[in-house]
């Protein structure tokens, strides 16, 4: 879940880019068409990111069901198993799930963000399973987790992606893997902050990819530069596969969180740049 | 948990905005801006003061040795050890380019980068070094031994070039020191009579090396403020004792020339004109200080405590004799103070421009967490800082109170012209 920070009113379509690009209509005939098509590219490549995050929920909303499915039937070794897999697809999609601000605590929020008898979802249910090492008693979080799952599947029809949203999102999913999976605080019950941390980074990398056709116009050496510290991020993760999944976050040697944190660093910064592609050529 | 506030009215993000208006929240007035016809423009840059019209308090960046060596002492250091990740050579020399046009700008009390205003990206400049004074602030660049080789491998390309000097410090008699404080690849140390201008310093310079270095150590230190002290008598250390009376004179050039700057012949060309530098965290045990008697703490250091005046005498400078002796035959100044055992003959002298730290509580015990980040610069560290180390090592009775915690030596590249940068002559 995201701390406490003043949200882009991203159900608002029209973004400082295309205010400017129809301030500017009729005065400039060249000018402008370069703009519209340099707009009409950002814009296809956010209806592309919104197909990417919804696909992304409804996968979240299918693995959330078998999760609360085992929670309630008491098969809480099966809950084990699917609750990281199941929270990936939310944290790639964080940009866009997080948007709803009432619903993102109900499904995400830690022990300590929330009142304590509002706490519920995601991380309520890890407390259960391993700490206590029961899913009695949780039943009821089960089924209010799903049901607000399922609100923001419907909810999230209605987001309209704005290019904003995707240059403040993708530095956004690095700054989540830098304030609390590389600390270990976000699965503190499960230790498995690798899933979310490698979720976050896929998530960042999508809008990369999105936008790389537009960055390549404006700084060819930039893009390149991303591409390779994406790379290098993915190269240390590699190092702590186990399985299909990862090792506990608690296996983690202190100078290998300290490399982690730093990669992520060293990725975000260039990775900051990307607002480049907003600016008129 | 995000605080959603869909409104249309706050924010840049949020509505159509005009040209004007967009000059306006950028808090551009009276300044030529212009914008190109295509939205908010290519790059909106102006050249980017941080404060109007200073040119006080500034020392020069450029000049054939770099300044922060025998600049007169600033208030405030911020010193940080890097590590480079990169493994290319070019990336790095482009670093050291990047280095040499920002540490130009912030010493000449400039922001960094060229201003943009697009709302869509970071801002070039940390800022908060905006409307501050140039605070006689000083960046001064070296070169560790790792820099050349490490674990055999050389790394750059360099190999051949490391001076014979160049390496990690013999280990000395009751050393305690922690891989943490120790070494590094590059040094950047930021004086200036501001904490604040010489962290932002090192801060956007290390913002610049994302991703080709990282930060192994830092540290930050202060001393006595040429407010608090307009006399800018010798400052004193945590101990309570003045520290640098026997330094060489850096106003008297044939001295530095001796003392401190490598001339040609003494090693590989590309140094002469540089220096080296030593670093040294020594941690003091400042409880056990604060409980020992005064003569005592007098006979450890060999000097007076409030004069600074060696024993016997009356002022800071009188001359120093370490044979004299009392009635009774025994030496004034015990062998074994600090004072008599740094001079040895006399012959070897090191310039010292060190700064106390005070980095909060050792949770370990409770006690402060407090000593001095002793920085020296010589020509020849075999035949200057190594053996005083060695004297000191052995029998300082200042031992007691102290420990060596860290340890670095770097080799601070020779100055820079306009249009040059630094490390040229190593690279090249």
């Amino acid at each position: 879940m995201k701390k406490a920070k003043a949200s882009l009113a991203v159900l608002l379509s029209t973004s400082l880019l295309f205010g400017c690009a129809q301030e500017n209509e009729g005065t400039k005939p060249a000018d402008d068409k370069a703009k519209q098509k340099s707009v009409s590219k950002l814009d296809d490549v956010s209806n592309e990111y919104r197909e990417y995050a919804i696909n992304e929920i409804e996968e979240f909303v299918k693995a959330t069901e078998e999760f609360t499915a085992a929670v309630s039937a008491g098969d809480s070794k099966k809950a084990k198993e699917l609750y990281a897999p199941a929270r990936m697809h939310y944290e790639r999609a964080e940009p866009i799930a997080e948007v709803f601000g009432d619903l993102d605590p109900k499904i995400d929020a830690r022990k300590g963000d929330v009142k304590d008898e509002e706490w519920g979802g995601y991380h309520r249910i890890e407390m259960g399973l391993w700490q206590e090492n029961t899913t009695k008693g949780y039943e009821k979080y089960a089924k209010q987790l799903m049901s607000d799952v399922n609100l923001l599947r419907a909810k999230v029809e209605t987001v309209e992606v704005t290019p904003d949203l995707l240059i403040t999102g993708a530095v956004d999913l690095l700054n989540e893997v830098s304030t609390s999976k590389v600390t270990g605080e976000e699965d503190r019950y499960s230790h498995t902050d690798l899933y979310d941390f490698v979720a976050n980074v896929e998530g960042a990398e999508k809008i990369f990819e999105l936008l790389t056709p537009a960055l390549k116009e404006k700084d060819a050496k930039l893009a390149e530069e991303i591409q390779q510290r994406f790379d290098e991020v993915y190269a240390l993760l590699e190092k702590h596969k186990k399985g299909d999944g990862y090792i506990s976050y608690t296996d983690l040697k202190k100078p290998e969180v300290k490399e982690l944190s730093q990669a992520i660093d060293a990725l975000a910064e260039p990775l900051s740049q990307i607002g480049i592609v907003t600016e008129g050529s | 948990m995000k605080e959603n506030t869909p409104n249309a009215e706050t924010g840049l993000f949020t509505k159509k905005v005009s040209r004007r208006n967009m000059l306006k929240t950028a808090g551009v007035g009276g300044i030529g801006v212009v914008i190109g016809a295509s939205g908010i423009g290519g790059l909106l840059t102006l050249s980017d003061t941080r404060a109007k019209g200073q040119t006080k308090d500034i020392v020069p960046f450029y000049g054939s040795h770099q300044a922060g060596i025998t600049t007169e002492t600033q208030d405030n250091l911020y010193f940080a050890s890097l590590e480079v990740t990169t493994d290319n050579r070019s990336d790095l020399i482009q670093l050291f380019k990047d280095w040499t046009g920002a540490a130009a700008q912030m010493t000449a009390g400039n922001l960094v980068g060229e201003a943009s205003l697009n709302p869509n990206m970071p801002p070039r400049d940390t800022g908060e070094a905006k409307e501050l004074s140039p605070s006689n602030l000083t960046i001064t660049f070296g070169v560790g031994p790792t820099l050349f080789s490490k674990d055999g491998k050389d790394r750059f390309g360099l190999k051949s070039k490391k001076p014979a000097e160049l390496k990690d410090l013999p280990k000395f008699p009751l050393d305690a020191l922690e891989d943490s404080w120790c070494g590094g690849d590059i040094c950047i140390q930021a004086c200036a009579d501001d904490l604040q201008v010489a962290f932002h310093a090192v801060r956007n310079l290390v913002r610049i090396g994302r991703g080709k270095t990282i930060i192994h150590w830092a540290q930050t230190g202060f001393q006595r403020t040429k407010q608090a002290d307009s006399e800018k008598t010798t400052p004193r250390n945590l101990f309570g004792f003045k520290d640098g009376t026997g330094n060489p004179d850096t106003n008297d050039g044939s001295e530095m020339n001796e003392h401190v700057w490598v001339k040609a012949g003494d090693g590989p060309d590309w140094l002469v004109g540089g220096s080296y530098m030593v670093v040294r965290r020594i941690q003091m045990y400042i409880e056990v200080w604060d409980r020992t008697i005064l003569k005592e703490q007098e006979n450890t250091f060999g000097r007076h405590r409030d004069s600074g005046a060696p024993i016997g005498k009356k002022n800071e400078f009188d001359r120093v004799d370490l044979e004299a002796k009392d009635s009774n035959g025994n030496l004034i100044i015990p062998e074994n103070s600090h004072m008599s055992l740094s001079r040895g003959d006399g012959k070897a002298k090191i310039l010292r421009r060190p700064y106390s730290y005070a980095d909060g509580m050792d949770p370990k015990t409770g006690s402060f967490n407090a000593g001095l980040l002793f920085i020296c610069f010589q020509r020849n560290p075999s035949k200057q800082f190594i053996p005083i180390q060695e004297r000191l090592a052995k029998n300082d009775k200042l031992n007691e109170y102290i420990v060596h915690r860290g340890s670095a030596m770097f080799a601070c590249l020779p100055g820079v012209k306009k249009g040059g940068f630094i490390g040229e002559s190593l690279f090249g």
